[in-house]
């Protein structure tokens, strides 16, 4: 698997990253390199084996439902560029 | 998918029938007090970003950790709609852009959820039954927020939703009109307020839904669909259907084709328009969430819950058809909501349940529908409206006269029997008082007694005056027979 430079420039975008066009080339490259890494996977005989998502040999820990935290509005917006009122402000997105 | 069209909801085209195909995905909050991975509370209406941890805000190292209780919450919705329950279901991030979710992505399910295919039994306006498939129930959680009309350039941001843990249910693509789906959304509104499971409130946007439209000929394989984003209430659903079926139709019927993509509803045009925007934001990029294990529990965890359940809208139905002898129709109504069914239960009790039926459904609903009141806040009791009811039993009060009675305590409240007492109300079934009126009124209309003598309709008349004469006080049957009696009739 391999990608070209159209999805390399897609990847970016979905991501919000800015790429500079001199700069795509280079990580096409290398976003390759590393599918070609791990591709060395697909080399194991998986089947009939189920995927696993967690190595570790335990059960997911479950919160009881309180309230424990909140109320710090400050807290939240304190490192925002712009706020008004408890209010992250953004620039505007309307539909 | 693969239900037989039903002619009486195909739509009529220019070159022939339309079916419309519809499947929904309900998104129901959770009732919970907590959010699905964080502590904050879900309470609604809360000062801008109060009710937020630093894990809903997606600070950097934060780590959700599920709560319990959306997890029982959501394999109770699931027994409630007769679905598979899955042992092990898997979290996802569905990776999006947009400011009110700051993490990047959502946590949903994808592949693994955890309730799978269940079916819901739709009852119609027509009267008619049709089962629902459910494809899936998955736990996500809530976006924050946006307000667009508080600042010339910017927007603003709340996120106390945001985590807020909902579930998305999945229908089959088996309504097949504007009918067919308002009364599904209703018919699961009612089981997740039965379940206490979802508040239902869709004014709050605890419950909305996106709709899946196409038109086919019948017959015909599936057409290309449109999928109407957040509708918000039940009314809407109709119009949104009605509306979007008709464009596909026009567009179809014009040599045109349809384009897959997402719409909006705008209630106040009563039209849907595309939202072009989001068309990109559908590569969502899905991949198990490395910070959360794979929600597993056991059987016997299922089975607690189920044993656990409250009596759902089809069963309380059915009892109330076998055990009271109701029509399915009054039955169905009543039902619908949990406290009109106890309401209704409470006052058939050691009464005859036909006449508590009606009075709930006619004189009570209708009452507290018209000043657009509910059930909780009913200004008359079940103790109230069962006093009424044994006062008519008793042969103390007449029909009549129990509507004026209903209306006192409606506006006053108090002990109906006292009320009866203090403002004599009573039905006079002195047959000598009443025989006194009869004769009074046979006297002044002799024209009218020959009348009777030739046509034993105009008897009628004659109840009439004796009633209004006696302020709805005498007992029609007494009336009624010694009229009879003195007509010789």
């Amino acid at each position: 698997m391999s990608v070209d430079i159209a999805t390399v420039r897609r990847i970016a975008h979905l991501a919000r990253i800015a790429v500079e066009d001199s700069e795509i080339e280079k990580m096409r490259t290398e976003i390759n390199a590393i599918l070609s890494f791990v591709e060395q996977l697909s080399e194991v005989e998986v089947e009939g084996v189920e995927p696993m998502t967690s190595v570790t040999p335990m059960v997911m820990k479950k919160r009881a439902d309180a309230v424990t935290d909140g109320g710090i509005p400050d807290i939240i917006v304190g490192n925002a560029p712009a706020t008004e009122d408890h209010f992250f402000l953004v620039p505007k997105v309307v539909e | 998918m693969n239900a037989p069209a039903r002619n009486t909801r195909l739509i009529k085209g220019a070159d022939g029938d339309w079916e419309v195909v519809i499947g929904m995905e309900v998104h129901a909050q959770v009732t919970s007090k907590s959010k699905l991975f964080s502590g904050a509370s879900t309470e609604f209406g809360g000062a801008p970003n109060s009710h937020v941890s630093l894990v809903d805000a997606a600070m950097p190292g934060m780590l959700p950790v599920i709560n319990e209780e959306c997890v029982k919450q959501a394999i109770r919705t699931g027994l409630g709609l007769n679905a598979r329950i899955n042992l092990k279901s898997v979290f996802d991030r569905k990776n999006y852009f947009y400011p009110d979710l700051p993490q990047g992505y959502q946590i949903s399910q994808y592949k693994s959820p955890i309730v799978g295919e269940g079916e819901v039994i739709v009852d119609l306006p027509d009267g008619e039954s049709v089962t629902i498939g459910i494809e899936r129930v998955h736990l996500e959680q809530d976006a924050g927020k946006s307000l667009h009309d508080q600042h010339p350039s910017m927007s603003f941001v709340d996120l106390n939703r945001s985590g807020v843990a909902l579930m998305e249910i999945v229908s089959k693509p088996d309504l097949r009109s504007p009918d067919d789906a308002k009364a599904y959304v209703s018919k699961l509104r009612s089981i997740l307020r039965y379940l206490g499971t979802c508040d239902g409130n869709m004014e709050e946007g605890s419950l909305r839904a996106d709709v899946n439209v196409s038109v086919r000929k019948p017959g015909a394989p599936l057409g290309t669909r449109c999928e109407i984003k957040n509708v918000n209430s039940i009314r809407f659903i109709g119009q949104a259907i009605e509306y979007e079926a008709r464009r596909q139709i026009d567009i179809l019927e014009d040599g045109g084709r349809i384009d897959q993509e997402t719409r909006l509803f705008d209630p106040g045009k009563g039209e849907t328009r595309s939202m072009r925007s989001k068309e990109e934001a559908h590569d969502y990029r899905y991949f198990p969430d490395p910070d959360l294990l794979p929600l597993e529990f056991d059987q016997a965890y299922v089975d607690a819950l189920k044993a656990h359940l409250p009596e759902l809208p089809d069963e309380k139905k059915t009892r109330f058809i076998s055990g009271f002898g109701l029509t399915p129709y009054d039955a169905g109504v009543l039902v619908g909501e949990r406290e009109t069914a106890d309401f209704f239960e409470a006052v058939a009790k050691g009464r005859d349940a036909k006449i508590a039926a009606n009075w709930v459904i006619n004189e009570l609903a209708g009452r507290l529908n018209k000043e657009g009141r509910d059930i909780a806040s009913s200004p008359v009791s079940a103790d109230q409206l069962g006093t009424i009811l044994d006062l008519i039993g008793e042969g103390t009060i007449s029909g009549k006269i129990a509507k004026d009675l209903f209306e006192i305590v409606w506006a006053e409240g108090g002990d109906p029997r006292a009320i009866v007492e203090s403002r004599g109300m009573k039905q006079v079934t002195d047959l000598g008082a009443i025989e006194k009126v009869v004769d009074e009124i046979l006297a002044g209309n002799p024209d009218k007694v020959a009348d009777a003598k030739s046509n034993p309709k105009a008897i009628g008349w004659f109840v009439g005056q004796v009633m209004k004469s006696s302020g709805g006080k005498a007992n029609p049957q007494a009336v009624n027979d010694l009229l009879k009696a003195k007509l010789g009739l």
